[in-house]
């Protein structure tokens, strides 16, 4: 998998969180290779290291050891400003809990990562509409928040992270704040998208929303537990978008499905 | 150029928070408010004084007798300023820069006309002393060289001293009544218009000769009558300082005072007088202000824990900037300006206030001062507010750009 045209390319990724006098194990070892046009998704319970793991990709968060690449460029060792100009260029984020600015236009929302590329204020604005109308929002581009639904909200979230044309869209649990039908709405933009050319990776612990990506990653304790292989995922045809056969259902563990439903008390 | 993009982001955050952001900015308000009226009040006031100095010429000298006791352990001080001293000044030959050289001998003395009386300040002086002091008459003329030498029975009198006792200020010709002796009024002065420094509407003036003879009773010295002040002209106002020395001289020489003797007399110069004056209103106004500039600090503070309390709120907004490409120094850059915005428009508004005040103050009339508000004073209001923003900004800007951005993402 050591491919150097992969999107993301993760060799042997470890990252260990120093709480007080206790060291944790956060990722142990994981290596990992997303292709350009996948559509992943990661699962795992708290604590899996999902969340670490989507930390690593987004360029938030740097591993202890191992090598991590995007686009063959190592982000190993990179400055903060240098990591954050990547992160502006290669991943478009989207939130469970929107994250919008609470008293901006939607245009403005979206508009966010050119101001931090420095592109100039008409392109800027030109560019933000156009990302809305891919979303479907055009004529709520004056709208702000508060006058917008849950649904329509993260589809603002989602131009934000499209506008900027990324090579990544990571999302994390993107339907865990909406009901089930603006969910389904939701991810029917991203596969819409994703047919468009997108690579996208949503990390989740709802396992139907897993189910519609065509990889699978199910992370358990800092390492990898199964991968439904990208090789076979292939075979079938999913990179073209062609299929909308998901791929096999992976073998879950019966200690995920008690560690979820936990997960929900706590929700 | 970049800087300017983070303005609108700025603005937008403080209008987001309206109430907040002007309770925040009152502080600066007040404080430049109040270090701004408190400069235009100090320097009214002493543009007022200067000018009324000035506008009594700024060649005059005045020498008047030291108040010090003379000679060790003395009992009474010994007045030795006299008409001697004022003709020897007058010599032309020995002091080529000294023109008109007055002598003056004032008491407190009752004025009489009919049924009205008046106490009030007359001096003994001569024709010169017009000239010197710059008066203008209201009515009639000032004392002439011959009354003078004539020891005539003339007066002339301030507006103040013609309206008590004659209800008009029209009165050449009239007769007031100085201890029984009669004097006719023969002018009567312009109006000085305030009461304060250097009028002269409560006053009296009568020939020299007839004060020190007739008036008052005179002590003298060596055989010549004192006096309480001597007033001079220097030729030009580049010669003051040639005919303070000139003056000097005589007096010293005359007084018999040897090289180590301290003067038995002051000279003071309009120029003296000036310099005294700005120093002490300078003084005062620094005094003032500073206090006032406490308020500014204050208000500072102020800033300082809304913006804290701005960026703890606004953890998640700054995580998510962050975690969209901002840099450091793009978060850093956003708060500051925040801050600096707040404190720019609330320097404004105080600039605006004390405006506001200066305009009112000029539509009261006779209010006795302007409230001056110089360029330079503006340009030190808007620069300490500026300098408020980035000093009190500064902390909470650095704690927003200490924020991990996972972490921040997290906050609720």
């Amino acid at each position: 998998m050591a491919d150097s045209s992969a999107l993301i390319d993760m060799q042997n990724i470890s990252k260990v969180y120093q709480m007080g006098e206790t060291k944790v194990l956060a990722l142990n070892g994981v290596s990992l290779s997303i292709e350009e046009g996948e559509y992943v998704a990661i699962v795992g319970t708290s604590g899996s290291g999902k969340s670490t793991l989507m930390n690593i990709i987004g360029l938030l968060d740097s591993p202890t050891e191992g090598v991590f690449q995007i686009r063959g460029q190592r982000a190993n060792g990179l400055t903060g400003r240098q990591l954050a100009d990547l992160r502006n260029r290669e991943i478009g984020f989207v939130f469970q809990q929107f994250n919008l600015l609470a008293r901006a236009p939607a245009w403005r929302q979206v508009e966010l990562p050119l101001f931090y590329a420095n592109v100039a204020r008409g392109t800027a604005r030109e560019r933000a509409l156009e990302a809305l109308a891919q979303v479907g929002l055009a004529e709520r581009a004056d709208h702000k928040p508060e006058e917008l639904s849950g649904g329509q909200q993260q589809r603002v979230a989602i131009a934000r992270a499209l506008v900027n044309r990324p090579s990544l869209l990571l999302a994390d649990e993107p339907t865990g704040a909406l009901d089930t039908r603006t969910g389904e709405e939701v991810m029917a933009l991203f596969e819409k998208l994703h047919e468009e050319g997108l690579t996208l990776v949503i990390i989740t612990h709802d396992q139907e929303i897993a189910e519609r990506a065509h990889r699978v990653i199910t992370m358990r304790d800092g390492v990898i537990v199964s991968d439904s292989d990208a090789a076979t995922a292939t075979a079938n045809g999913f990179r073209n978008g062609l299929s909308r056969t998901a791929p096999a259902p992976l073998p879950r563990p019966v200690a995920i499905e008690q560690d979820e439903e936990k997960m929900y008390e706590a929700v | 150029m970049k800087l300017f993009r983070y303005f609108p982001v700025a603005v937008d955050s403080i209008a987001a928070n309206k109430m907040r952001a002007s309770l925040t900015m009152l502080g600066i308000i007040i404080g430049v408010a109040a270090v701004l009226t408190i400069l235009g009040v100090g320097r009214g006031a002493s543009a007022n004084i200067l000018d009324e100095v000035a506008s009594q010429g700024t060649t005059r000298l005045t020498i008047s007798p030291s108040t010090e006791s003379e000679g060790e352990g003395a009992g009474a001080p010994v007045q030795t300023l006299t008409m001697g001293d004022v003709r020897a000044l007058s010599d032309a030959a020995f002091h080529p820069d000294v023109v008109e050289v007055v002598p003056q001998y004032g008491g407190s003395i009752q004025l009489v006309a009919g049924s009205n009386n008046k106490q009030t300040r007359v001096t003994g002086t001569t024709a010169d002393y017009a000239e010197v002091h710059r008066l203008e008459m209201a009515e009639g003329r000032f004392l002439t060289e011959d009354e003078i030498a004539q020891m005539s029975n003339v007066i002339v009198i301030g507006t103040a001293v013609a309206t008590d006792l004659f209800e008009r200020t029209q009165v050449v010709g009239e007769s007031v009544r100085i201890d029984g002796e009669p004097f006719t009024v023969v002018g009567v002065l312009e109006e000085s218009g305030n009461a304060g420094f250097g009028s002269n509407d409560d006053s009296g003036f009568i020939p020299i000769g007839v004060a020190h003879g007739r008036i008052f009773n005179v002590p003298r010295y060596r055989g010549e009558y004192i006096v309480t002040s001597v007033s001079a002209n220097a030729v030009s106002e580049e010669r003051v300082e040639a005919a303070e020395g000139q003056i000097e001289q005589t007096l010293r020489l005359r007084h018999g005072l040897g090289a180590d003797d301290d003067n038995d007399f002051t000279i003071s110069t309009q120029a003296s007088l000036l310099d005294t004056i700005g120093t002490v209103t300078s003084t005062l106004t620094l005094l003032l202000s500073s206090i006032a500039a406490i308020s500014l600090v204050v208000g500072g503070i102020g800033i300082m824990n809304i913006m804290l309390v701005s960026v703890t709120e606004r953890t998640k907004e700054i995580g998510l900037r962050k975690a969209l490409g901002a840099h450091t120094s793009d978060v850093l850059l956003q708060f500051l300006i925040e801050s600096l915005v707040l404190t720019l428009l609330g320097g404004l508004i105080g600039i605006a206030i004390s405006y506001g005040l200066a305009l009112l103050v000029q539509r009261i009339p006779n209010f006795p001062i302007d409230l001056l508000i110089g360029v330079d004073a503006l340009l030190l209001a808007v620069g300490v507010s500026a300098g408020c923003g980035l000093i009190f900004g500064l902390y909470p800007a650095l704690r927003a750009t200490r924020l991990d951005p996972i972490e921040a993402l997290r906050y609720e």
